[in-house]
């Protein structure tokens, strides 16, 4: 049998609440107020163009952007170095992907692998790919491949680098538990390393999505007729500058589609996070 | 099927961790494994399941498997060790997938797992909305359903708290009470020793060597009983008599190290 306590009273009235000391360190981005600022900031752009404050010719004002941006969208010339742009980067990228991820599960898995591949990695990975470009031009002509070729390389490296990285930072105890199910190799790595890795991997694609933006736009600079980095450059050299923001403005765009895909991409795959 | 600990000694590079450890764990029969932190429980366990080779000695067999038993020893993690992209009964079908289990089959071994656990209306859950006593049973949900003939649970009840930690023992001392499945239980916590295992196998500090093995003279069906509360009582204090002063020196160990 319990013996119960009696319910007790508050007893007086000299009480003084607790003081709260836990806010703040929750940063959160508002709704709305990104948006807010970006509008804010284009309206002082325009503000200053307009008012003559600044020279057209050096900044032009946004409104100037979005015209050049609008004739080249009517002439056609801006599907024509988009579509060319596209196309080196996708190859380039899913060139570079493939044999990233090949490689990647190969250095995770692998004691052969890790042995011989992490040197190459460490040794490779930190030259600047654009460097190479003039050597794979002598190696591979002067037409898309060596583009391409320079986008995969670059992409090649950071995708297997975020692959073995994933593959490395799966809990081992999930792969032990596999293992005293007696599950086969081919099924932990297909049920258990390659979602286990997966954050990783992704993360992986969001910064090879910008190596590869670096890389055409680059390659396109040095020995290109059409894409967004050659038009850039032609602008720039006619001193075109509302039509060079233009091509800065549709890289922005592009680079922030790429990013709204991976987005898609996580919410749909790692919902379970 | 029998469990046999043979010889078996065990170390990491320098450290010894287990010296010369043998014992038996009949078909149908719980076996604790009790002693001081760092004295090799999870080792031996992971030994006696195949996922470590002992540096001497061995850990084998007698006897056929149940009929029908898919994996005879299953584990039990302390961690739970949940695919957390799976939901509750994706985990539990993760064993069965590369069986010879017919789809149906396979269907009606998962219901049975979760009617067990009483995780029916959890299904559809993913790990991470689950508590940690609802994680363990999924767990054990999944061990179930490859039908063991020993289940060798390391600490299974350690990461929850006290009352989820009752709860789950009741729920143990049910799916144990038939025989069907033997058990290696690694427990640091000797009132769930005394109260699940037939026997409990007490390791020195580290080195591990088997330092007691002592046989508890109830049944389990018995162990629920009021008046056995006393003496479950007093056999917990005599099996902390006999690791008390080693459980000291190991802490301060651990401590200095």
């Amino acid at each position: 049998m319990l013996d119960r306590a009696p319910q007790e009273s508050k007893g007086g009235t000299d009480t003084r609440p607790v003081a709260f000391r836990g806010a703040g360190f929750v940063p959160s981005a508002g709704r709305y107020s990104g948006w807010i600022a970006l509008v804010a900031v284009l309206a002082v752009w325009q503000l200053a163009g307009s008012a003559g404050w600044v020279s057209q010719l050096f900044l032009p004002a946004p409104s100037a952007i979005a015209l050049a941006i609008w004739k080249l969208a009517i002439s056609g010339a801006l599907w024509q170095h988009v579509s060319w742009s596209i196309m080196r980067i996708g190859t380039g990228w899913i060139i570079g992907t493939a044999a990233g991820v090949l490689v990647g599960f190969a250095i995770g898995l692998s004691t052969l692998a890790r042995s011989v591949g992490i040197t190459f990695i460490s040794a490779l990975f930190p030259i600047p790919k654009i460097a190479l470009l003039p050597l794979l031009i002598l190696w591979l002509g002067i037409g898309e491949e060596p583009k391409i070729a320079t986008i995969a390389l670059g992409v090649f490296f950071s995708t297997a680098i975020s692959v073995y990285s994933g593959v490395d930072a799966v809990p081992r105890n999930l792969i032990r538990m596999a293992q005293s199910f007696n599950v086969p190799f081919h099924a932990i790595v297909r049920r258990v390393i390659w979602p286990g890795a997966l954050p990783s991997i992704l993360a992986g694609f969001r910064i090879t999505a910008s190596v590869a933006l670096l890389l055409v736009v680059s390659a396109e600079m040095i020995g290109a007729q059409f894409g967004i980095g050659a038009f850039v450059l032609q602008a720039g050299n006619l001193m075109q500058t509302d039509q060079l923001l233009a091509g800065v403005v549709i890289l922005s765009v592009f680079g922030l589609a790429v990013g709204k895909l991976i987005n898609l991409l996580e919410a749909r795959l790692l919902h379970w996070r | 099927m029998d469990l046999i600990a043979d010889h078996i000694s065990h170390r990491f590079g320098a450290l010894d961790v287990l010296d010369d450890v043998s014992f038996t764990v009949r078909a149908g029969e719980v076996v604790a494994i009790v002693g001081p932190s760092g004295c090799g429980k999870s080792t031996l366990l992971s030994i006696l399941g195949g996922l470590l080779q002992p540096s001497k000695g061995a850990a084998e067999l007698r006897g056929a498997p149940p009929a029908g038993s898919l994996n005879p020893l299953t584990f039990v993690f302390q961690d739970f060790a949940l695919l957390p992209w799976c939901t509750v009964e994706e985990n539990v079908a993760f064993p069965l997938e590369n069986t010879q289990l017919s789809p149906g089959e396979r269907r009606a071994v998962i219901d049975d797992a979760l009617r067990r656990t009483g995780l029916t209306d959890f299904r559809g859950a993913y790990p991470k909305q689950l508590s940690g006593g609802m994680r363990q049973r999924v767990g054990i949900a999944r061990a179930l359903g490859v039908r063991p003939a020993v289940l060798l649970m390391d600490e299974p009840l350690s990461a929850l708290d006290s009352q989820t930690r009752e709860l789950l023992m009741e729920d143990f001392v049910r799916l144990l009470a038939d025989g069907s499945m033997g058990a290696v239980y690694v427990t640091h916590n000797l009132e769930e020793a005394v109260r699940l295992a037939d026997r409990i196998v007490v390791l020195s500090r580290r080195p591990g060597r088997v330092r007691e093995t002592v046989t508890i003279p109830m049944t389990r069906s018995e162990r629920g009983a009021p008046d056995a509360r006393s003496r479950l009582m007093n056999l917990q204090g005599d099996l902390w008599s006999l690791i008390r002063t080693e459980a000291i020196d190991a802490e301060r160990e651990v401590q200095h190290a």
